[in-house]
């Protein structure tokens, strides 16, 4: 309670005599829940566009070289008669994984709730600097329409996996992609790094600094220690893979070596001496392991919260919850070295990394169960946000559990780079970071347009798509197993592997209709926000603050003062109240213990 | 065509239940129809928990039952392969533990406790014992398997150059494999891309005036002979590849600049693996595949597949361009005698060289 800020005074003046035009309204609007509004939208295009790549690459690899209407009206040169060609194969697996992981998981997911959520859930203003938060989306904006750009450029997008390894990523000789597809790119994530950054600095300051009153750190919904230290690792972890991404251009524009050695391509040696794709690989994965717990912590955030207020009880082991988030983020930035036991570096090094790795499973397994426990002997509400809550559960613990094998050095060299990877890590930080998204879209639409989505959409919705998710990547674990490599046009081209192409029709018909029925929620979304039903004020009998403020969005949150906090955020069905849940607005009646462990 | 046809359904399929799900949906005004979910509600979703369920053991059997065959756990074809491939089998079998009970007690919760009105749920915050246990339980299964995936690992990993093993350099270019074996001598010639000189077809960029590198031997098919360690140097001269040999459950990234190692020792011939009924159940299976594909093209007046022959294959499996899906290179496992004749009728470097 100590570091709490009473933040009424000069806010509550300009407050409410404040002029907005449409720009500064819609456009160039510095108050959080419009910018998280934008997140989202944005996000959600991004989304559409990356599923719907992942859906041409899936049936490339059903049917092999077959010519399809698809392709041709969307590929175009790239579909010959409308059979996709092996490079625009690469640069669609490469853009997928690329806008799902950066523009849809981190700032669609992230940007949306951190911004939505936390000033209101700590009962703030605003972020600690409406501008810089504004700025923040804008360059991700701008980050997004260079990424769709770059779709369009001549030599095709950049098609050199998300991950970009030099010297295929360097050397435009080596892939069409590598010209200006793959200058766009970086250029893109240079500004979506700068995005991510602004964001993460003014989410800190904003927890640290603008808790409203009785707001103490051990208050806290969970969303918002999720999204606190998301933010910080976020600020960790994405300056290294800017600094990577710098010496690449530099390798590529400006002829420093950073990365590059020893290269004889296409009948000539390149100049480059002295570098290490290695290093590039170690800079990379130093973002790109903390990045899945970028993607998945908010989600966890999320899940929490919205199983406690669904499940009508307080989510169980709260102050476990949050040393599990903190021994996450501490080890999530000490084993990026497991994506790389067989990149050729010390042996040693690898057990290191299998043993840090393999510790992680120790939190996860914490928070798992007491997700379980939360819900045990609860009086769960099936909102469509929780049933994605309990398939966020059931898709991390599926997918959570082959890490045991991914992260165990001597296995991986055998299952390395297979399907049994893309399954793993779609289930475990796609798909279950996915319905945490989904669950909070359905959870906080409310808050954010004042209207209610249709539930029963909502659990047509859910369920074809836990059905579709389990259909697509768990059947792919037996053709990883089998030894089939990741990122192959096609399979069909010699014939050890002949025997998995049915299993790969399956998934891709799974794929499809899975694909097909986002377009339910889609309509569901946009509708809903002209023409759904018009919410009440705590339409979840919630007990967190968002819901103290009026459902039509005032600059500034609240009329009058911002309430003050006298309990933690899950006071559900708490014994001597008459109601199932106490907000934390609400003082403590005399001789009320505050029963938070 | 089937392409095509199929997406036509599936896009049927879903306007068909869209559809539906706006009658539900329109039938639903005037009566309850609150956007918060009620008694009726969750007793459905309870029981599609369930259902749900049901379907997540289904899909584990299914895939068991008829992708079971295709994972790599057994019939592994060098000294170091039963070692992972038992760890591996543990590995799975806590898995499949963990898995199976774990979703059973989420989704039969999520259906014994569906909400009902008036109903109260238990205020219970928190249990120091219940932590400690689901603490230590995963560190104590952990413990063992970091311990029995490090020694595997060392053991794989620390290669001893006492066994006098074969030294072999696999040199990845886009989009193919060439071996390069030591000769007489068994050492690698000095070699460096900058050396490479097409008009002499020297493609490894091997040192010329390195005595060494005279009696080396440059292929494009791997021979190992069986029981003899096997010592692979692996170069790069482009972008990374990765050297991978699932049958030998053997993989090492190729990197531009620097050389990477492997070793194993193969442990079972080409030909002794062609008999293994295992091996011969699922070539008949590739076959019968094939000759069904095999159908339809010949309808088509196209060629028939032929028919297929287990060979060890060593595949790409590092992101590498255009071709990534077509650069492997075949590997044959023989007798020492076998080996060494075909070693006999290879052309070393010094004679390979235009003058």
């Amino acid at each position: 309670m100590s570091a709490t800020v009473d933040t009424h005074g000069h806010d509550d003046h300009d407050v409410h005599h404040h002029k907005e035009t449409f720009v500064t309204k819609y456009i160039f609007s510095q108050d959080h829940k419009m910018i998280a509004k934008q997140y989202l939208i944005t996000g959600t295009i991004m989304g559409v566009i990356g599923v719907l790549m992942s859906i041409m690459f899936r049936m490339q690899i059903a049917w092999p070289e077959q010519p399809n209407v698809l392709f041709e009206a969307l590929l175009g040169k790239w579909a010959p008669e409308g059979v996709m060609d092996a490079d625009i194969y690469l640069a669609l697996v490469t853009i997928h994984g690329t806008i799902m992981v950066f523009f849809v998981l981190t700032a669609g997911l992230s940007g949306t709730f951190s911004n939505l959520l936390i000033p209101l859930q700590i009962g703030a203003r605003d972020m600690a600097s409406g501008f810089l938060n504004m700025v923040s989306y804008w360059l991700f904006f701008l980050s997004s329409v260079i990424m769709v750009i770059s779709l369009f450029v001549e030599a095709g997008p950049a098609a050199a996996g998300w991950t970009i390894y030099p010297p295929l990523s360097a050397l435009p000789m080596a892939q069409g992609g590598s010209g200006m597809g793959m200058t766009l790119w970086l250029v893109s994530m240079a500004i979506f790094i700068a995005s991510s950054l602004l964001g993460s600095l003014n989410y800190i300051v904003t927890v640290i600094n603008l808790r409203t009153k009785g707001m103490s750190m051990t208050r806290l919904p969970l969303t918002i220690w999720a999204f606190f230290i998301t933010a910080v690792i976020g600020v960790i972890s994405f300056p290294v893979l800017l600094s990577a991404a710098l010496l690449l251009i530099m390798d590529r524009s400006f002829g420093t070596s950073f990365f590059l050695s020893d290269i004889f391509i296409q009948g000539e040696v390149l100049h480059y001496q002295g570098g290490s794709p290695v290093l590039f690989e170690h800079l990379f994965w130093f973002l790109g392991h903390p990045e899945v717990y970028i993607v998945i912590l908010p989600a966890m955030g999320l899940v929490s919260e919205i199983m406690a207020s669904n499940s009508r009880k307080p989510i169980f082991g709260y102050r476990a919850m949050i040393m599990s988030i903190l021994a996450i983020a501490f080890l999530s930035t000490i084993v990026w070295g497991h994506h790389m036991f067989i990149s050729g570096m010390n042996p040693f090094l690898g057990s290191v990394f299998t043993f840090t790795t393999l510790l992680i499973a120790i939190p996860s397994a914490v928070k798992a169960f007491n997700w379980i426990t939360t819900i045990w002997k609860g009086n769960l509400q099936m909102n469509p946000a929780m049933l994605f809550s309990i398939g966020f559960v059931s898709t991390f613990i599926t997918g959570g559990l082959t890490g045991i094998i991914l992260g165990d050095s001597a296995l991986d060299i055998n299952v390395h780079d297979t399907y049994f990877v893309v399954a793993h890590f779609h289930l475990v930080m796609g798909i279950s970071a996915l319905y945490g998204m989904f669950a909070g879209i359905y959870h906080w639409f409310p808050k954010m347009f004042g209207r209610m989505l249709n539930k029963n959409l909502g659990y047509l919705h859910f369920w074809v798509t836990a059905i579709c998710a389990y259909g697509v990547f768990f059947p792919m674990h037996f053709i990883g197993m089998a030894g089939l490599p990741r990122r192959y046009y096609t399979n069909s081209n010699f014939p050890l592997f002949d025997d998995t192409a049915n299993a790969n029709v399956i998934i891709t018909i799974f794929a499809i209709v899975g694909g097909i029925f986002q377009l339910v929620y889609l309509w569901n979304f946009f509708y809903s926000i002209f023409y759904g039903k018009k919410t009440e004020q705590n339409p979840w009998k919630s007990t967190t603050l968002e819901w103290t403020a009026p459902v039509k969005h005032i600059h500034g949150n609240w009329e009058g003062e911002i309430p003050h906090v006298y309990r933690w955020p899950y006071d559900y069905s708490k014994p001597g109240h008459d109601v199932d849940f106490v907000p934390q607005n609400v003082p403590l009646y005399d001789g009320e213990e505050e029963l938070q462990h | 065509m089937t392409a095509l046809l199929t997406i036509i359904i599936v896009l049927f399929v879903a306007i068909a239940l869209w559809q539906l799900v706006k009658i539900f949906d329109l039938a639903q005004v005037g009566s309850s129809n609150s956007p918060v979910a009620d008694d009726k509600d969750n007793k459905l979703n309870g029981y599609l928990m369930m259902g749900f369920l049901i379907f997540i053991y289904v899909i584990t059997i299914l895939s068991f039952w008829y992708l079971g065959d295709l994972p790599l756990m057994s019939n592994a074809a060098s000294e170091h392969g039963p070692g992972i491939d038992n760890l591996m089998i543990i590995s799975m079998v806590i898995i499949f533990i963990v898995q199976t009970v774990t979703q059973f007690i989420l989704h039969y919760f999520a259906f014994k406790y569906r909400g009902e009105k008036g109903k109260k749920a238990l205020f219970y915050a928190d249990n120091n014992t219940l932590e400690f246990i689901w603490t230590i339980i995963p560190v104590i299964v952990l413990a063992g398997l970091i311990i029995y995936g490090l020694f595997t690992w060392n053991d794989i990993m620390n290669i001893d150059e006492d066994e006098d093993p074969l030294i072999v350099e696999l040199y990845a270019q886009q989009f193919n494999w060439k071996a390069r074996y030591g000769g007489e001598d068994n050492v690698l010639g000095k070699a460096n891309v900058r050396l490479i000189d097409l008009d002499k077809a020297n493609i490894l960029g091997l040192a010329e005036d390195d005595p060494n590198a005279q009696d080396d031997v440059i292929v494009t098919e791997l021979h190992l002979p069986v029981g003899r360690p096997v010592l692979f140097k692996m170069r790069s001269q482009d972008v990374l590849h990765s050297a991978y040999m699932p049958h030998f459950r053997a993989q090492m990234n190729c990197v531009p600049g620097m050389v990477t190692q492997f070793g194993f020792t193969p442990t079972i011939t080409t030909a002794e693996m062609r008999e293994n009924q295992d091996i011969v159940d699922k070539v008949q299976n590739i076959n019968n595949i094939r000759a069904e594909k095999s159908k339809d093209l010949t309808a088509n007046g196209e060629e028939a597949l032929e028919p297929y022959e287990f060979d060890y294959l060593l595949l790409c499996n590092k992101i590498c361009g255009k071709s990534h899906y077509n650069m492997q290179m075949k590997i044959i496992v023989e007798t020492q005698e076998e080996y060494d004749a075909w070693m006999k009728e290879q052309k070393t470097f010094a004679n390979s060289l235009n003058k």
